[in-house]
């Protein structure tokens, strides 16, 4: 990995000037810094504890492409893609692999409301830019000093003080184009005291090479403020995502956070939830269901570093053929975070001899009066109730569809949208029953 | 609870004396410090080992001198300096006493620890087929100074031993089974071990016998400066039992001594094995100065069809304890089970727990760990489950309690499952919390002061694991857990 590694530092070094000049003073302040500590931790490698069942190797010695001239794509993602949900009339935006494009549609929204270009906001705005890069902190995560010290553009939503917006936001994130692409991707989440906001972050891949996508999204929710964060997968074989997700929270905060991957390659998501002020409240949930070869590791740290927080996790997956599926989650609770109350919960379902589950679910506690528990449990359907089922005439795969989709309900419950639960539920049906995860009316799923 | 009261029974608590600490005056032959390929060498000799198990230390030695100390367990371990240790020390028999009598020192040391090393079954008139004693082997540094029984057991044949007296009568035995479960290679402290290992006790039970008496090993570190490194081999042949019991205490001292110690059983065919441990040596002072670091291997190989390994352990000593337990669950239907309870107090550190691995279709395994931290200490349960793609059916279920009774300790669980077979049904479950109030409460009301109250709620809550001991070991894992925790609620 040394020699990847050699080829990105010289890619730093020889393109440091082009870097600088497509990029705000905000972004471009935090590049040597995330670059230096990038040097000297490398990419992670399965020796560390934290990688150890993840082996992004063979993903990143890809001889993938940068854009790092901005080079435009032909059509406009708007014509072509169709996938909103319907019903929802989300606002949209693009990244196309690390490009960012507003929808055409004309989108109003709250006063005081910035959403769209990272790049284009942080020039306009300077003031957020301290917010920009700020909770990656103490985390030595190669891959997230990687972004920081590429990225050129990203998503940025700024919700001031005690806006609502009604509507949700639809981010969609896809990969396009014939070569092997690397994509630096960004989000910026910033919810002022009592502000709320929905946002739905979705990742394609429209045509079929070799993608990999690093992302770092950082979400500060303030004082009493709401975020509903959605992401949705549904790439394909090719694709590596590696996604590190930070979260502050502050007091009284609220933040529902829910990814449900339907088709990925090898996906690897970092949570790092720190919980600031007293009585804020977290409540986070995946599901990943995969076969073929597919690989998803999601690992959640949530950190009470201040008394009266509650947090909930919920982390499912169903696995078939040679799937592979890792869950690392860990409740930190520090000294004198009193009054905690934290669960933690995963469930597996294997469906085939050469499917594999690891489960790493870890309690690190130093308060006393508090409420921690977690529990995992690996097992396979359920033979009695596939009894039941068949009995009353239902065949075999029926059978089987029917009890893995209501193994993932609770998941899917969590989602407080009713179009988008009912979209996702269409979509998990569909993907049982091994058709492809397509909308009705869309031009460019694979 | 009121904070004067609070205060008052926390202080009792600390002032709480490790009632084992006593130095026994006894003649002590060691070697000098350090460890090198002469140390090893010069051990082997004193002991007059054979040239073949000279050669298994020499590997063991050659092969720990490439690793490193290992890192990754949630424990504060201050640098152990491996050439600041003395390496063999042994009590020195004066040489006009008559072959086989021990030293009356010795035998004054073991009384006051309450382990009796003259046979006294026979003096109530009781053959020890009939009785539900206790035979003992008993350790101190580094040799066993007596084994009770041994005759009559031997009747059945039944050999227990310490391992030097089985390399010299058993050799086929020891060689064929030595390092079969733990090998040299497995990490760092076994392979210091394998190279350094001094005594610990042989037992061989063979086919179709049930051993009639409780088998107990009994290890007291006494001298200065000197390390223990015992190793113990259980080998448990076809439709045979066995309860073994393990328990331990060391003095008080500032400095710190390592216990490096490898366990080894093997079952085969529908043979059980019971491995109890209470293990309760120096837990260091109120400011965490000495202690024992009580960093062992222990494992268990189920070969047999059917064969069958419990682990039952009460953990109350040591300054740093860190040890996992193992079942190799190969043979079809194996079973493992680990009860644990560990608690730490002051400035004690645990991560234990355990390990499943299995191999063998439709292995059951089930595991109990209860964690109780008080003072400054943290408690870390740390455990493997593991599924191997040709085992199917297996079934297993974790549960890992934690009870908090301080703001200022710790508590944590790092499981870790992995599966590698559809028709696998593994659960784990844990919770973390503090003492019910309301139990408290509706204890006083009772007029059951706090401080039994908490006696009580402990007991209860580690009531699944210690019900699993036998009875004499069940009485004195109670007392323990009284005097390690009695009030120390917050």
């Amino acid at each position: 990995m040394e020699k990847v590694k050699e080829i990105y530092t010289n890619l730093f070094h020889n393109y440091r000037e082009v870097l600088r000049m497509n990029a705000s003073e905000a972004i471009d302040a935090r590049r040597d810094e995330a670059f230096a500590l990038f040097s000297e931790v490398g990419f992670p490698s399965d020796k560390d504890e934290k990688y150890r069942y993840c082996n992004l190797d063979e993903a990143l010695k890809v001889d993938y492409g940068m854009n790092l001239y901005r080079m435009g794509i032909p059509a406009h993602p708007d014509d072509v893609f169709r996938c909103d949900v319907p019903s929802l009339s989300t606002r949209l935006y693009f990244i196309v692999n690390d490009l960012f494009y507003p929808s055409k549609k004309a989108v109003s929204l709250p006063e005081g409301v910035l959403c769209g270009s990272l790049n284009t906001l942080l020039k306009e705005h300077p003031e957020i830019g301290s917010f920009y890069d700020r909770l990656r902190g103490e985390d030595n995560d190669g891959l997230a000093a990687m972004n920081t010290a590429f990225v050129q553009d990203g998503f940025l939503l700024y919700v001031p003080k005690g806006v609502c917006i009604d509507k949700p936001l639809q981010l969609i994130q896809m990969f396009q184009g014939d070569i092997d692409i690397l994509a630096n991707r960004r989000l910026l989440i910033i919810l002022e005291e009592g502000a709320e906001a929905n946002l739905m972050v979705c990742d394609h891949a429209i045509t079929s090479a070799r993608y990999m996508s690093d992302q770092v999204t950082e979400i500060y929710v303030g004082k009493g403020a709401n975020l509903q964060y959605y992401e949705l997968e549904m790439t394909h074989d090719k694709t590596t995502r590696v996604a590190n997700t930070y979260v502050s929270m502050s007091s009284d905060a609220s933040l529902l956070m829910n990814s449900i991957g339907l088709e990925n390659g090898l996906t690897r998501n970092n949570v790092y939830l720190r919980f600031e002020g007293r009585g804020a409240s977290a409540d986070l949930s995946g599901l990943e269901l995969m076969s073929r070869n597919q690989f998803a590791d999601n690992h959640v740290l949530v950190d009470h570093a201040v008394e009266g927080c509650s947090s909930n996790q919920l982390y499912k997956y169903v696995l078939d053929d040679a799937a592979h599926g890792v869950f690392g989650g860990k409740v930190l609770v520090r000294k004198g975070a009193q009054q905690t109350a934290a669960y933690q919960s995963n469930a597996n379902m294997v469906g085939s001899q050469q499917a594999r589950m690891h489960s790493l679910p870890q309690l690190e506690i130093y308060a006393d009066d508090v409420k921690c528990s977690h529990g995992s449990a690996t097992g396979h359907i359920d033979e009695d109730a596939m009894f039941y089922m068949r009995q009353r005439g239902l065949d075999e795969g029926e059978a089987r569809m029917l009890l893995k989709f209501a193994f993932t309900s609770d998941v899917v419950e969590r989602i407080h949208f009713t179009p988008l639960q009912d979209r996702i539920k269409m979509l998990i049906g569909k993907r049982f029953k091994g058709e492809l995860s397509k909308c009705h009316d869309c031009k460019i799923c694979p | 609870m009121k904070d004067s009261s609070e205060k008052n029974i926390i202080e009792e608590v600390t002032g709480s004396e490790y009632k084992y600490g006593f130095v026994s005056d006894i003649e002590t032959e060691s070697i000098p410090h350090g460890l090198s390929e002469e140390v090893v060498r010069l051990i082997s000799a004193k002991k007059g080992e054979p040239e073949w198990l000279l050669e298994f230390r020499l590997k063991a030695f050659r092969y720990w001198q490439t690793l490193k100390m290992p890192s990754w367990a949630h424990l504060q371990i201050p640098e152990i300096d491996y050439q600041d240790i003395i390496y063999y020390a042994a009590p020195r028999t004066t040489s006009d006493k008559v072959k086989g009598e021990i030293d009356p020192d010795l035998v004054k040391t073991f009384d006051k620890l309450g382990i009796p090393l003259a046979e006294r079954n026979e003096l109530m008139g009781l053959a020890p087929e009939s009785s539900q004693g206790t035979a003992v082997d008993a350790v101190m540094d580094s040799v066993s100074v007596k084994t009770t029984y041994k005759e009559n057991l031997s009747k059945l044949g039944i050999i227990f031993c310490s391992i030097s007296e089985a390399v010299r009568n058993h050799p086929e035995l020891v060689r064929k089974y030595l390092g079969s479960v733990v090998t040299y290679r497995d990490n760092f402290f076994a392979a210091l071990n394998s190279a350094v290992f001094s005594d610990g006790s042989f037992v061989y039970i063979p086919k179709g016998v049930r051993c009639p008496m409780e088998l107990s090993t009994y290890f007291r570190i006494n001298a200065k400066n000197t390390g223990q490194f015992e190793r113990t081999l259980i080998v448990a042949d076809d439709d045979s039992y066995v309860s073994y019991l393990e328990g331990c205490t060391a003095p008080i001292r500032d400095n710190a001594q390592l216990h490096a110690a490898i366990v080894e059983i093997y079952v085969h065919d529908r043979a059980e094995v019971k491995y109890s441990t209470v293990q309760n040596w120096y837990p260091g002072d109120k400011q965490g100065r000495g202690g024992i670091y009580n960093f062992v291997t222990k494992r268990c190989l189920c070969q047999g069809v059917c064969s069958r390994i419990s682990w039952t352990q009460v953990e109350t000593g040591s300054a740093i304890t860190w040890k996992y337990p193992s079942c190799v669950l190969k043979g079809e239907e194996s079973t493992g089970e680990f009860y644990s309870v560990a608690v730490t107090n002051n400035y004690q550190q645990a991560d234990t727990g355990t390990k499943m691995i299995h191999l063998g279709r439709r292995s059951r395994s089930t595991i109990v760990s209860k964690g109780i931290s008080a003072g400054h200490s943290q408690n870390s349960y740390r455990g493997l489950v593991r599924v191997a793609s040709e085992a199917t059916g297996v079934r297993n279920h974790s549960q890992c309690d934690s009870l908090l009774l301080g703001s200022d300790c710790g508590a944590h669980t790092f499981p870790y499952i992995d599966i590698h077979n559809e028709t696998a049904v593994v659960e784990h479950e844990a919770t973390t919390s503090k003492i019910n109030e309301e139990q408290l409460f509706y204890c006083n009301q009772r007029g059951i002061s706090t401080e039994e109250a908490v006696g009580l709620i402990v007991n209860g809550y580690a009531k699944d694991v210690l019900n699993k001991l036998p009875m004499e070991f069940a009485v004195e894992a109670q007392k323990l857990l009284q005097v390690s925790l009695e009030g120390s609620i917050g």
